[in-house]
């Protein structure tokens, strides 16, 4: 039973940079944004937080440099989205392409550089407990992080009332202007925490899952953030459900390997997505359920009628 | 047109609660308000009336802080103000009921009410309030149910309670009844004129004459952004106030001696339906005849299941298990979709015009062709016969004054009605032997309305039947022969016109089924005057 806690530690850090673009997405979406650059945002994240704990030797300067790049690509999706009023999902995609690539540029000097790994929680003969000691007490601190996200998230969509307006824009923004509430800025808001939390999910890969630099290492995890959004129904208890549950499936993918299952390793990959769909069938069955939780504005445009 | 009338009124010592004095609002292409001036006195309810277009839901923003005028000033309680916000209105104590609900359909009553206040600390604290004003005012709500579940006079509930926990001083209402049953507006009037008494000042916004007169004690009339006159509604009639909004004399419909009617047409029998949209509603045994040259409404308020039966003679929804449900000429056509019963003869003109009954994107001549180019002969070995095509659009827009740039215009850059004057008139063309329409003058203009009732009459003069679905029931008892009611899914008997009054209507919209017409329950409203309408 020996292999149980690494198990356990490496489904953990598999499904934590998930989360952490997956809560970023949900917040964007619940705002009616359909931000599908995330991928690409991550991997600006990734490159922007080596480079910078690689430069600096601070991996504190690198993940506040990979949030401000998270940012920053959220951005330009904002202006083109929300000012420019261009379509979303073209803007979402061409923000991932630009993404992929401008890492690449970016990071083709720092390919091979080694950093040390993000330094673990570590309470003198707390962390030394067996088995919940090294799960609970002995992760880096973005895993206590993406954790605190999911319930603070939780309790800001339900119990504050900004949530309540952000919940009110994504639901009909034409009757949140009416009201007088400033829909632009509020889905500006909402994108950037998006970006930064796509960005920190991209330092967590760089910087503590595997630390180096390696052209496009999201290797697809930006994707699986945005069905884990749908395939949570816009809900923060599911979405962390749902984040770890694709982390144990791509752990399992690799275990199969090494422990000889031929299971082909496109079949694994796929899981995710199939998950998605298959909950997406099941919850369209009772549309009261979708309805009550999907933004209903998401991917349209506003302009405000004069 | 000098026009202030609105402004000469006496000027008592008492400052107005909000007095609007040379207000003028430019957007590129259009002078949507200028120079418009008048005052509301506290505890007065004051009309605002006007077309579409004529610069209403301009000033109202405007008031609401939502838009800012380029010139002009309003001035509350006597003190000039700025307003720069809806969030600065609602502080002063202006609150708006809008025309179209600005609500949240997955949130509850309270939280759609939470959103609307600028200060809310505590849930608990508002929902008692909330509570408290309900009792007060006669207002019935659970705070906890979901906006999607509840009917629209419900809805417009939320919209006045919002309103009301902030002690307004003044009150607008943008169109507040065209979604309402006459009880419901005879209730909401009461809650008015006790608002009204308590001081609150009300400006009252409505194309419906007849409750203006009922309602109002003073009015000013808008037309293309002036103010151009100023009346006491109660002193006039609804017909020389639709006049003063137009600007034109106002010609009654034209019916025609009475009419013989031919054979049934139209015919539906027994048709059930479960509605597969989320919040429709199921349509239970559905029977009507529309005989040749009969004009019939089909009255209720939105949401009782007409878009469902809209649906289902469209040919939108297919009933493949009962061919006979639905009968064009005798002929069974219920499993048919759209275009097999459009070749028979049937035309159809749904209620939205953008996206429905029009392709927004696309041009008139285009949107012409896209449901007559079979009786039209406007395509040949399947391609598109261009200049039958443009003639056809151009004949529409001569015949039914469309004001357009012409046939190659984009249908959505046109104006609601004019752009329902086309579809209509694309319908009317072709000359159908059976025609379904949906609110025919939903957001039209008196002029274009009338144009279009006219256009109705003069079809089923030729031996068309014609079923229109409607809200209106100024337009319902303006061009109708018959009618019959629709409440939860269901239809209540056919009545001739001539024998069935607004009151026992409103009781049918309601849902009382008194299909038999017996024993009519008297009911003492003071919306007398109620057929006057477009008279």
């Amino acid at each position: 039973m020996e292999w149980i806690v690494p198990f356990i530690l490496t489904v953990i850090t598999a499904s934590t940079p998930l989360l952490l673009a997956a809560s970023g997405e949900l917040i964007t979406e619940k705002a009616g944004v359909l931000n599908l650059g995330v991928e690409g945002m991550m991997l600006v994240g990734a490159i922007a937080g080596f480079a910078v704990t690689a430069s600096s030797g601070s991996a504190i300067l690198g993940i506040v440099a990979a949030v401000v790049a998270g940012v920053f690509m959220s951005l330009i999706f904002a202006f083109l989205t929300l000012t420019l009023m261009a379509n979303q999902v073209a803007t979402g995609l061409a923000l991932t392409i630009f993404g992929v690539g401008f890492s690449a540029l970016v990071g083709s000097g720092f390919v091979g550089f080694a950093i040390d790994p993000l330094p673990s929680l570590s309470i003198p003969g707390i962390s030394a407990i067996p088995v919940i000691g090294p799960i609970l007490f002995g992760q880096d601190f973005l895993v206590y992080l993406s954790i605190s996200v999911v319930f603070g998230i939780g309790w800001f969509l339900t119990k504050s009332r900004a949530g309540l307006v952000l919940k009110a824009v994504g639901d009909s923004h034409s009757s949140a202007h009416a009201i007088g509430y400033s829909v632009i800025k509020i889905r500006y808001l909402a994108t950037m925490f998006g970006g930064g939390m796509a960005g920190l999910a991209g330092a967590y890969l760089s910087l503590s899952y595997t630390p180096m630099w390696a052209e496009n290492m999201t290797a697809g995890r930006g994707w699986i953030a945005l069905a884990l959004v749908v395939f949570a129904t816009w809900r923060p208890g599911r979405l962390m459900a749902g984040a770890y549950m694709f982390g144990l499936i791509s752990v399992m993918q690799l275990h199969a390997q090494g422990a000889g299952i031929h299971v082909p390793s496109q079949f694994m990959s796929m899981l995710p997505y199939l998950a998605t769909v298959i909950v997406l069938v099941i919850i369209s069955s009772d549309r009261a359920k979708i309805r009550l939780n999907a933004p209903a504005c998401i991917g349209q445009a506003f302009r405000p009628a004069q | 047109m000098t026009g202030d009338a609105g402004a000469e009124a006496i000027k008592g010592a008492a400052p107005a609660q909000l007095e609007v004095r040379g207000v003028t609002k430019a957007f590129p292409g259009c002078l949507a308000n200028d120079d418009i001036s008048f005052r509301i006195e506290p505890g007065e309810i004051h009309a605002l009336l006007g077309e579409n277009g004529a610069g209403k839901s301009t000033l109202v923003k405007i008031i609401y802080g939502v838009l800012q005028a380029d010139q002009g000033d309003l001035i509350w309680q006597g003190a000039p103000v700025t307003i720069h916000s809806p969030h600065d209105a609602r502080e002063m104590g202006i609150g708006l009921v809008f025309q179209h609900f600005s609500l949240f359909e997955t949130m509850t009553v309270l939280e759609n009410i939470a959103l609307a206040m600028n200060d809310v600390r505590d849930m608990d604290v508002l929902r008692q309030r909330v509570l408290e004003v309900e009792k007060t005012y006669g207002l019935p709500l659970d705070p906890d149910r979901h906006v999607y579940t509840l009917s629209v006079g419900e809805r417009q509930r939320i919209e006045i309670v919002r309103c009301l926990l902030q002690n307004p001083k003044l009150l607008i209402l943008d169109e507040p009844t065209s979604v309402l049953t006459p009880q419901e507006v005879e209730k909401l009037f009461e809650t008015l004129r006790r608002l009204a008494d308590e001081g609150c000042a009300i400006l009252y916004i409505s194309h419906k004459l007849h409750e203006v007169k009922a309602l109002c004690q003073k009015a000013t009339v808008l037309r293309g952004g002036k103010v151009v006159g100023g009346c006491d509604p109660r002193a006039e009639t609804a017909k020389s106030m639709a006049e003063m909004m137009i600007g034109q004399k106002l010609t009654a419909p034209n019916r025609g001696e009475t009419r013989k009617f031919g054979d049934v047409r139209l015919a539906v029998s027994d048709l059930s339906l479960i509605s597969d949209e989320q919040f429709g509603t199921h349509l239970k045994d559905i029977n009507l005849e529309v005989r040749g040259g009969e004009i019939m409404g089909v009255a209720g308020v939105a949401g009782n299941g007409q878009n469902e039966l809209f649906q289902a003679l469209a040919g939108e929804t297919e009933q493949e298990a009962a061919p006979d449900t639905i009968k064009i000429d005798g002929k069974s056509v219920a499993h048919f979709g759209p275009r097999r019963r459009r070749r028979l003869g049937a035309a159809f003109v749904p209620e939205e015009r953008n996206g429905h009954g029009a392709v927004p994107d696309m041009s008139l001549s285009e949107n012409g062709f896209l449901t007559a180019f079979r009786r039209m002969a406007l395509a040949a070995r399947g391609l598109i016969r261009e200049v039958p095509t443009k003639s056809f659009a151009d004949n529409i827009i001569k015949t039914f004054d469309v004001r357009t740039t012409g046939a190659g215009a984009e249908a959505g850059s046109l104006s609601g009605g004019n752009l329902q004057k086309f579809i209509v008139g694309r319908e009317i063309l072709q000359d159908p032997g059976v025609l379904v329409i949906s609110q025919p003058t939903w957001g039209v203009d008196a002029g274009a309305a009338s144009a279009i009732h006219q256009a109705l009459l003069d079809l089923a003069a030729k031996g068309t039947a014609v079923l229109v679905i409607s809200q209106d029931l100024d337009e319902i008892f303006a061009i109708c022969d018959s009618v019959v009611v629709m409440s939860e899914g269901k239809m209540s008997k056919p009545r001739p016109m001539a024998d069935v009054s607004i009151e026992e209507i409103g009781l049918l919209m309601g849902g009382l089924h008194d299909l038999e017409g017996n024993a009519t329950p008297v009911m003492d409203t003071q919306t007398q005057g109620g057929r006057v309408g477009q008279a």
